[in-house]
C-alpha cells in the first residue's frame, strides 16, 4: 500500500507541476489582459513538435533551448499583430480569436508534420532509472521533468517578487495607466508577457512530449485541464494556480491509485443492489474508471461554493 | 418477308447505335463510395491512412485497369465525421443529398453502431434509396448479434472472435499466472474486459485477474500512475483494446516504467506508433490481426504494397481488410450488373472470395460477419521485410489461425426487405 501511495504522490507531482507550467503562463495572460487564451495549449503542442523537429537534427537539448524561444517569439507576434488589433473589439473578438487561433494551429501542424504520432525521445543519457523503490522503477527523465518545473517555478515567483521588471509587470496588471503615466511601455509589457507565457507553455511541450506523447491531439487533452486549474485556482492567481495544479495533479493520481467505488459506499450503507437494476452502471462504478473526469466535478464545486477560485481576488 | 428485313436490320442498328451511345455515356459516370472516418482532428491519423489506402487500392486494382462495370471508374468521397457519432449523423445526411449508396466507415464502434441505426432508419423510410454500411474495423459483437442489419456488413473479426484466439495464445503460455486488463470506458473496452475475463477463467482457471481498469476514452494526459497499479498488482500480462493515442500513452508509459512484461493488444502498431515504441518494445507488444503482416504470403500483395509505398512513402498498407472489402463489393456489382445496395447486398452474401494473399474469405450470410485466418504478431525488427513508420521494425506473425477455427456461433436474427 505504502508503494502505492509513495509512487501515486510522485506521479501528482509530475503531471501537477506540468500542468502549472501551463497554468502560470495562462494566468498571468489573464491577470493582464483579462482575456481566457484559448490557444496556449496550442502553443504548448507547438513546443512540442518544434523540439521534436530540431531533436531530428540536433538532439534533445538544444530543442530544450531553442523551441521555447521560437514560440514564445511566435507568441509575441500574435500579441503585437493579433490580439493587439482585436482588442479594439472588445473581450468577445479576442476570447473567439484566440479560440479560432487554436484550430489553427491544430490543423497547421497537421499540415506541417501530419498527422500521425511522432518519435519524440526523451534523451539517452536520462533513459535510467533514478530510483527503485519496492520493484518500481522511477524514471530519470521525470525526475529531471520535476526538476525544471520546480525551477521555472521558483525563478518565475522571483521574478515577479523580487526583480524590477516584475514589479512593473505586477503595477500593470492592477495599473496600467499610471505604469503608462511613468513612462514604462506598458503595451511592449504585454507582448513581453505573453511571449513568456506562450514560451513556459512551449516549454511544458517539449518535456511532456517525449512521455505524454507528441501527437495532433495533444493540444485538446491538455487545454481543457488547464482551463480548470485556472479557474479553481483564482483567474489571475500565480499561487492560486500552483495550488490548484498540485491540487488536480495528485487528486488525479490518487483517484487511479485507490481501489474504491460506489460497491463500497453502499456496502457501508448496508444497501444492495442487483445487477439487473436499471441504474447498475451507476452503482458498479469505480473511483479510477472516472479519476481523469474529476477535476471537473471539483471546478464545478468550486464554482458553486466559491466562485472567486481558491485564490482569487477578483470581484464580480 | 424480304420488305420487313431491311427495316428490321435497320431498326436493330439503331438500337445497337443507342445502345452504343448510352453505354458511352454510362461509361463516363463514376461509380461513386463514401469513406466516412476522422479526417481532421486528433484521430485524423487513422482515418486519412485508410482514406489513402481505399483509394490506392480502387486506382490500382480496378481504375488502372479500365475500371469496373464495363469502364466506370470508382470515385471515393471522403466525408469527415471527426469520430464523432454526431457528426456522423451530418455526414450521413450529406452522403444522401449527394447520392452515395455505399459507406465505407471503420474507426470507433459508437461510431458504427450510430450509422447503423442511421442506415438502418433512412433505409425503412426510403425504399428504393437504401444505402449500404460497409463496416471495415469496427469490431463490437453486437452490430453482428443484437443490431445485426441487412444493410451492415463488417470485413473485419470481432471482438470475441479475436479475443478466442487471443486467449487461446495466452492460455498456452504457462509463464502466465496473472493477467491485467485496462481499456477504455466505452462499449468496446466493456466486451474486451468482459470477454477476456470469463474466456480465461473457461481455459485457465489457475490465472488470476489481478485488476481490470477502465479510463475515460481520449481523456487520460499520463497512464504511468496506471502503469505503477499494475506493476503493483504483480501481473504477467497486460491485455488492452486501446487505440490511437490511448495506446500509444500506455505502451509509452509501460515501456518508460521498466515495466517487461508482454503486453496483448488490438490496435498497436502502424500510424506513428510502431515508430514511437521502436526498440524498447521490442517483443513485448503483440497484436490480434487479420492478413499476416511479414513474411507476406504472396508475391501479388508484396507487389500491391510496393506499389502503395512509392505512391505514398510515409503511409502503410495498415489494413489490408480495406482493400478485401472494397474488392468484395466490386465483385458483387460485377456479379449482378448492379450498383444497387440490395443487389450487391444479396450477392455478398455467402460470397468467397479470394484474397491478395492467396487466402479465400467468407462473408457469413447468417449475420454478415466476415471470416477468415486470424495472426498474433510481435512488434519487432526481426524477419521484417516490410517495416511500419519507416522505422526497421514491424509486425512478425508468429501464430496462426485458419477461418474455420475462427467461426463463432451467432444470435442475429435478421430482418430482411422484402423487395
Amino acid at each position: 500500500m505504502l508503494e502505492v501511495f509513495i509512487f501515486a504522490t510522485l506521479n501528482g507531482l509530475v503531471t501537477g507541476l506540468l500542468l502549472f507550467m501551463l497554468a502560470s503562463g495562462l494566468t498571468l495572460i489573464f491577470s493582464m489582459m483579462g482575456v481566457l487564451n484559448f490557444a496556449h495549449a496550442s502553443f504548448y503542442m507547438l513546443g512540442a513538435y518544434c523540439a521534436y523537429s530540431i531533436s531530428t537534427y540536433l538532439g534533445f537539448w538544444p530543442g530544450l533551448i531553442f523551441a521555447p524561444l521560437i514560440v514564445g517569439v511566435l507568441g509575441a507576434f500574435v500579441e503585437r499583430y493579433g490580439l493587439r488589433r482585436v482588442h479594439l473589439s472588445g473581450h468577445v473578438a479576442e476570447l473567439v480569436f484566440t479560440f479560432g487561433l487554436a484550430f489553427l494551429i491544430e490543423e497547421a501542424v497537421q499540415f506541417f508534420w501530419g498527422p500521425d504520432t511522432k518519435n519524440y525521445r526523451s534523451p539517452e543519457i536520462l533513459d535510467f532509472p533514478l530510483f527503485t523503490l519496492f520493484g518500481q522503477e522511477f524514471p530519470a527523465y521525470r525526475g529531471f521533468m520535476i526538476g525544471i518545473s520546480v525551477m521555472i517555478f521558483i525563478g518565475l515567483y522571483m521574478l515577479l517578487t523580487r526583480s524590477r521588471v516584475g514589479i512593473i509587470i505586477q503595477a500593470a496588471i492592477t495599473h496600467p495607466h499610471t505604469v503608462a503615466n511613468l513612462g514604462h511601455n506598458v503595451p511592449f509589457i504585454f507582448m513581453g508577457v505573453f511571449g513568456v507565457g506562450t514560451a513556459l507553455a512551449a516549454l511544458a511541450g517539449v518535456i511532456a512530449g517525449p512521455v505524454l506523447t507528441t501527437f495532433p491531439g495533444m493540444a485538446m487533452v491538455l487545454g481543457s485541464i488547464v482551463f480548470v486549474i485556472v479557474v479553481v485556482g483564482g483567474l489571475g492567481s500565480l499561487a492560486g494556480a500552483f495550488i490548484a495544479s498540485l491540487l488536480i495533479g495528485l487528486l488525479q493520481s490518487y483517484a487511479i491509485a485507490s481501489d474504491v467505488g460506489m460497491p463500497d459506499l453502499l456496502n457501508l450503507l448496508g444497501l444492495e443492489f442487483d445487477r439487473n437494476h436499471p441504474l447498475t452502471d451507476l452503482w458498479t462504478l469505480m473511483l479510477p474508471q472516472i479519476a481523469p473526469i474529476l477535476p471537473f466535478l471539483l471546478l464545478v464545486l468550486v464554482l458553486i461554493f466559491r466562485p472567486t477560485g481558491l485564490l482569487g481576488k477578483r470581484e464580480q | 418477308m424480304n420488305k420487313l428485313r431491311f427495316p428490321l436490320c435497320l431498326r436493330a442498328l439503331f438500337l445497337t447505335a443507342v445502345a452504343g451511345i448510352s453505354g458511352i455515356s454510362m461509361a463516363q459516370e463514376p461509380v461513386r463510395i463514401g469513406f466516412m472516418d476522422p479526417l481532421s482532428g486528433a484521430f485524423a491519423s487513422v482515418g486519412t491512412s485508410g482514406l489513402k489506402q481505399i483509394q490506392f487500392a480502387a486506382d490500382y486494382l480496378f481504375n488502372s485497369r479500365g475500371g469496373i462495370l464495363g469502364g466506370r471508374m470508382i470515385e471515393i468521397v471522403p466525408l469527415d465525421n471527426q469520430q464523432s457519432p454526431t457528426e456522423t449523423q451530418i455526414q450521413f445526411r450529406r452522403a444522401v443529398s449527394e447520392e452515395l449508396r455505399i459507406i465505407f466507415q471503420g474507426n470507433s464502434s459508437a461510431v458504427a453502431n450510430a450509422l447503423n441505426s442511421a442506415v438502418s432508419r433512412h433505409n425503412r423510410r426510403n425504399p428504393g434509396q437504401e444505402v449500404l454500411q460497409i463496416n471495415y474495423s469496427a469490431v463490437d459483437p453486437i452490430l453482428t448479434e443484437e443490431n445485426c442489419s441487412f444493410w451492415h456488413f463488417r470485413f473485419d473479426a470481432h471482438a470475441v472472435m479475436k479475443l478466442n484466439i487471443l486467449t487461446d495464445y495466452i492460455a498456452m503460455n504457462p509463464d502466465v499466472k496473472s493477467v491485467y486488463i485496462i481499456g477504455q470506458d466505452y462499449s468496446f473496452g466493456q466486451v474486451v474486459s468482459d470477454t477476456s475475463i470469463a474466456l480465461l477463467q473457461e481455459k485457465r482457471p489457475d490465472i488470476e485477474i489481478v485488476g481490470n481498469e477502465f479510463h475515460p476514452i481520449g481523456q487520460v494526459k499520463d497512464f504511468t500512475p496506471y502503469v505503477t497499479k499494475i506493476v503493483s498488482s504483480g501481473a504477467d500480462a497486460v491485455i488492452t483494446g486501446n487505440f490511437g493515442a490511448d495506446m500509444v500513452s500506455l505502451a509509452r508509459s509501460i515501456i518508460d516504467n521498466g515495466l517487461d512484461i508482454p503486453v496483448y493488444t488490438f490496435y498497436a502498431a502502424y500510424d506513428g506508433i510502431t515508430a514511437t515504441l521502436g526498440a524498447d518494445g521490442k517483443n513485448k507488444i503483440r497484436l490480434i490481426h487479420n492478413e499476416t503482416s511479414n513474411p507476406i504470403p504472396t508475391e501479388e500483395r508484396k507487389e500491391f504494397i510496393r506499389a502503395f509505398k512509392a505512391a505514398n512513402p510515409n503511409n502503410d498498407v495498415t489494413q489490408p481488410r480495406i482493400t478485401n472489402a472494397l474488392a468484395m463489393v466490386v465483385a458483387a456489382m460485377e456479379q449482378t450488373q448492379s450498383t444497387d445496395p440490395y443487389d450487391i447486398a444479396l450477392a455478398l452474401e455467402d460470397m468467397r472470395y479470394t484474397t491478395l494473399s492467396g487466402e479465400e474469405i467468407w462473408m457469413r450470410g447468417e449475420d454478415h460477419q466476415i471470416f477468415q485466418s486470424l495472426h498474433i504478431s510481435v512488434h519487432t525488427d526481426e524477419g521484417i521485410e516490410f517495416d511500419a513508420d519507416n522505422s526497421g521494425f514491424g509486425l512478425f506473425s508468429e501464430y496462426h489461425v485458419p477461418a474455420e477455427e475462427t467461426i463463432v456461433p451467432t444470435s442475429c436474427r435478421m430482418r430482411r426487405p422484402s423487395r
